[in-house]
């Protein structure tokens, strides 16, 4: 199987490190995968994204023009690439802070999470990149929660594994967003 | 199975350094690669290696000379407009026949252009890109292990020859992150080093490093020398990727992140029943030359593409002669200029 | 009989292909009778400028790595980096070390790079004619600055000996002249100082010699010796700019102070 996905959303929201934790993740799997950040002025402006391409087999592009699955945290995001999910895709928004009533696009599998309400009501904001990356998770069926949890393991260090479990209630609620 | 990481392109390159054994490292910041320096700022002094961030450009690979004359593994990185200021050292370093390994992370220009990946420094890499009509060997990785692969290979391969090799990539394969298996440093059986200056022993020969040759008949002897070398190399050293060209009706050919653009345009392809295949040269200098001879007995099409407005097409080309049709579809760099693979298979449907 | 005179072992027994009235030769033998006094030629790798000091190779008896045009502080920075236990000189013309060469000297010199620098001032670019080098003097005419050197319009010569005086890696710094025996006997004085502090280990020296070029100058041996004892020595003081063993690298930076509170993200992006 192959998996595509963008994430998109301001500086702060933890775009990046949303990526890296899926990619991690399929590693772990011992999948091939590919993460590439947004880089020279796309990254000024406080806009952040990466393309993420998880694969049994070869990666192949690790640029994808059309993505099948898009993930916008913000509203500047779905305003700017709104257009770019591949036709009959995925788009997953944070519908605590994107409105998209005004946005017409009938042939996509639309999912709304209220990502900011679910992180604070887990105790902390910058939890919203978690909430994305558990519903990403679910939804495509590309990397397990567990190996979420064990990349969180494997990339942080010892003495900020005590962070684990509000990040993995973050994931598993965003997870849980997709299925309810 | 070694243990795989996830690793940044540039960090690959960094980390193939320190297990090809080089502990000396001298450079200049510049985006895209400053990764590169900032690792090695950071692991050298634990080998007791040295790291020098130089007042430029040019100061940076004349360190990288004198280093390499005393025998050592040394290295240097930059991008587009820093590696136009190292052409002065590296021509003097092929003209005195001295390894080194020089990395272009290389973005869009001409001049300040911009910092977007860029294919627009295939000429100035294979071609010489100082004066006096020499060739550098020239590596293109297109994934994170092969930044790693092939970095390590372009010591052995600066060592063997005794040569300035350059490994060219761009943004998209220095900052993208992947699976890595860090290979450790295979067993090679290099020459001896016999030429470095080390200070004259009695009862030594002097050592001398120059590539000021005034004697009647002696810079003509030397450039027979070093164009016999890259006769060599051309013979031994050529590197290509060969995907699904056995039945190809159409064979795509590109270097760097754009063939891996083109792989998944190719696979599209394929899934719409469309004999594609793939021939991406590992090594641009030497170009592979008879591999593009051996593809073209039977495909009769070649769909040349670039992130420059055509620059390898013309090695393409003559490699190709007149057995089959050479096309070329390219966009010079800049922001926002990147092909997609989406784009690259309306390519491949035009000239299909 | 006793011998009381001989060359240097560090000087091969060779003709020069310098000009009658030059002193490159000179001042090549005086530098080979330090390396003959520290014992040092055997570890000793000379980096060779461009210019008429090109063939450095062709007259000292050691190993030597030839450098671009102005970039031989860059080229010894990377052989004494690499090669840490040899004794490093460069030797290099104003064209070479003054004007294409100016970033390279002043940041190897800042370095403190642990080097030695010879620098002959002759006032001009022997080797390709005798034009206008960044030492020429005001009012010296030189094929091209052939109404004389304007200060309005070419600024006046650089001293560079003052120069790098003033930058923290410098331990020494001095000019000196070889026209009287007096100032010959002092600048080998002063050129053997600038080697022991390398020997010592005690960071970057410098000599500016002051020399003649009778060719370029348009004048007669004897001529060009006597501009230096007046023009050039009024304009170029001879004498020690710096002399120090004093200095010391920076203190190194306080340890960062961790951060606290919750999961710190760019801590994550590194790990991952």
């Amino acid at each position: 199987m192959r998996y595509d996905l963008f994430i998109t959303g301001f500086g702060g929201q933890g775009v990046l490190l949303a990526g890296n934790l899926l990619s991690y993740a399929a590693i772990i799997e011992g999948k091939n995968v590919s993460f590439l950040p947004a880089y020279g002025v796309e990254k000024r402006g406080g806009a952040a994204m990466c393309t993420v391409v998880i694969a049994d087999g070869e990666v192949g592009s690790p640029v994808i023009g059309r993505p099948s699955t898009c993930v916008y945290l913000n509203q500047t995001s779905l305003d700017r690439y709104g257009a770019k999910v591949k036709d009959g895709g995925v788009a997953i928004i944070n519908s605590s802070l994107v409105d998209d009533s005004g946005w017409s696009r009938d042939d996509l599998d639309v999912i709304r999470i209220p990502m900011n309400r679910i992180a604070m009501d887990l105790g902390d904001a910058r939890m919203v990149n978690m909430v994305a990356a558990g519903a990403y998770a679910a939804k495509s069926g590309s990397v397990a929660l567990e190996s979420l949890e064990q990349a969180l393991k494997s990339v942080l260090p010892e003495r900020n594994h005590r962070f684990i479990p509000a990040n993995m209630q973050a994931i598993r609620a965003g997870a849980g967003a997709v299925q309810g | 199975m070694s243990q795989r990481l996830f690793v940044k392109g540039n960090e690959a390159v960094a980390m193939a350094a320190i297990e090809a054994g080089c502990r000396y490292y001298f450079g200049y910041p510049i985006t895209p690669q400053s990764d590169i320096p900032e690792y090695l700022s950071r692991e050298l002094p634990k080998l007791n290696g040295e790291f020098i961030q130089a007042e430029s450009e040019v100061g940076a690979i004349n360190m990288l000379l004198g280093a390499s004359a005393t025998g050592v593994r040394a290295m240097t990185s930059s991008s587009s407009p820093g590696i136009s200021l190292k052409q002065e050292g590296i021509s003097y370093m092929a003209g005195s026949e001295l390894p080194g390994v020089i990395v272009n992370i290389s973005r869009s220009g001409p001049g300040l252009g911009g910092i977007d990946a860029s294919q627009a420094d295939y000429w100035q890499s294979v071609k010489g890109g100082g004066h006096g009509g020499y060739h550098i060997i020239v590596l293109a990785p297109a994934s994170v292990q092969e930044m790693y692969d092939l970095t390590m290979l372009a010591f052995d391969l600066a060592d063997i020859y005794r040569t300035p090799v350059m490994v060219l990539a761009d943004s998209v394969v220095g900052q993208m992150k992947e699976a890595l298996v860090p290979n450790p440093r295979p067993e090679t059986t290099l020459p001896e080093k016999d030429w470095v200056v080390r200070g004259r022993k009695e009862g030594t020969e002097q050592k001398i490093v120059k590539s000021l040759f005034l004697g009647d008949g002696e810079l003509e002897a030397h450039n027979w020398k070093l164009h016999g070398k890259y006769d060599v190399m051309r013979e031994k050293e050529c590197r290509q990727e060969l995907f699904m060209t056995e039945d190809a009706q159409l064979i795509v050919t590109a270097f760097g992140s754009v063939a891996r653009i083109a792989k998944t345009a190719i696979l599209t392809a394929r899934e719409a029943g469309m004999k594609v295949g793939l021939l991406r040269p590992i090594t641009l200098f030497p170009f592979p030359t008879q591999a593009y001879r051996d593809v073209t007995g039977q495909c009769k099409k070649i769909l040349d593409i670039e992130l420059n407005n055509g620059q390898m097409v013309e090695d393409v080309r003559l490699s190709v002669a007149r057995d089959a049709e050479v096309h070329f579809y390219g966009r010079p760099p800049g922001a926002g200029s990147l092909p997609v693979p989406e784009e690259l298979f309306e390519q491949i449907k035009k000239y299909y | 009989m006793q011998q009381v005179f001989q060359r240097p072992v560090s000087l091969k027994d060779v003709p020069t292909h310098f000009c009658p009235g030059c002193q490159h030769g000179t001042i090549h033998r005086l530098v080979a009778e330090a390396m003959d006094e520290f014992g040092v030629r055997e570890r000793t790798i000379g980096v060779a400028s461009v210019g008429c000091s090109v063939f450095l190779y062709g007259y000292f008896d050691v190993d030597v790595v030839e450098a671009p045009h102005g970039r031989a502080p860059a080229v010894a920075t990377g052989v004494k980096r690499a090669r840490p236990d040899s004794f490093v000189f460069t030797y290099q013309g104003d064209g070479d070390l003054a004007a294409i060469g100016t970033a390279e000297i002043i940041h190897a010199a800042n370095r403190g790079e642990d080097i030695t620098v010879i620098f002959v001032n002759n006032t001009t670019y022997g080797m390709t004619g005798g034009q206008m080098a960044p030492t020429t003097m005001v009012g010296q005419k030189t094929s091209t600055s052939p109404y004389g050197r304007d200060h309005a319009k070419d600024g006046s010569p650089i001293r560079m000996a003052e120069l790098l005086a003033q930058l923290g890696g410098v331990a020494f710094s001095a000019r000196v002249a070889v026209n009287t025996p007096k100032n010959l006997m002092d600048a080998r004085k002063q050129i053997k100082k600038a080697f022991r502090y390398q020997v010592e280990g005690k960071g970057f020296s410098f000599i500016e010699a002051l020399s003649t070029c009778p060719t370029a100058w348009g004048v007669t041996p004897i001529q060009a010796n006597e501009r230096i004892g007046g023009e050039m020595i009024d304009y170029f003081p001879l004498g020690q700019f710096k002399d120090t063993a004093q200095w010391k690298p920076q203190p190194p930076p306080p340890a960062p102070v961790e951060q606290p509170g919750a999961l710190s993200f760019p801590e994550f992006m590194n790990e991952i």
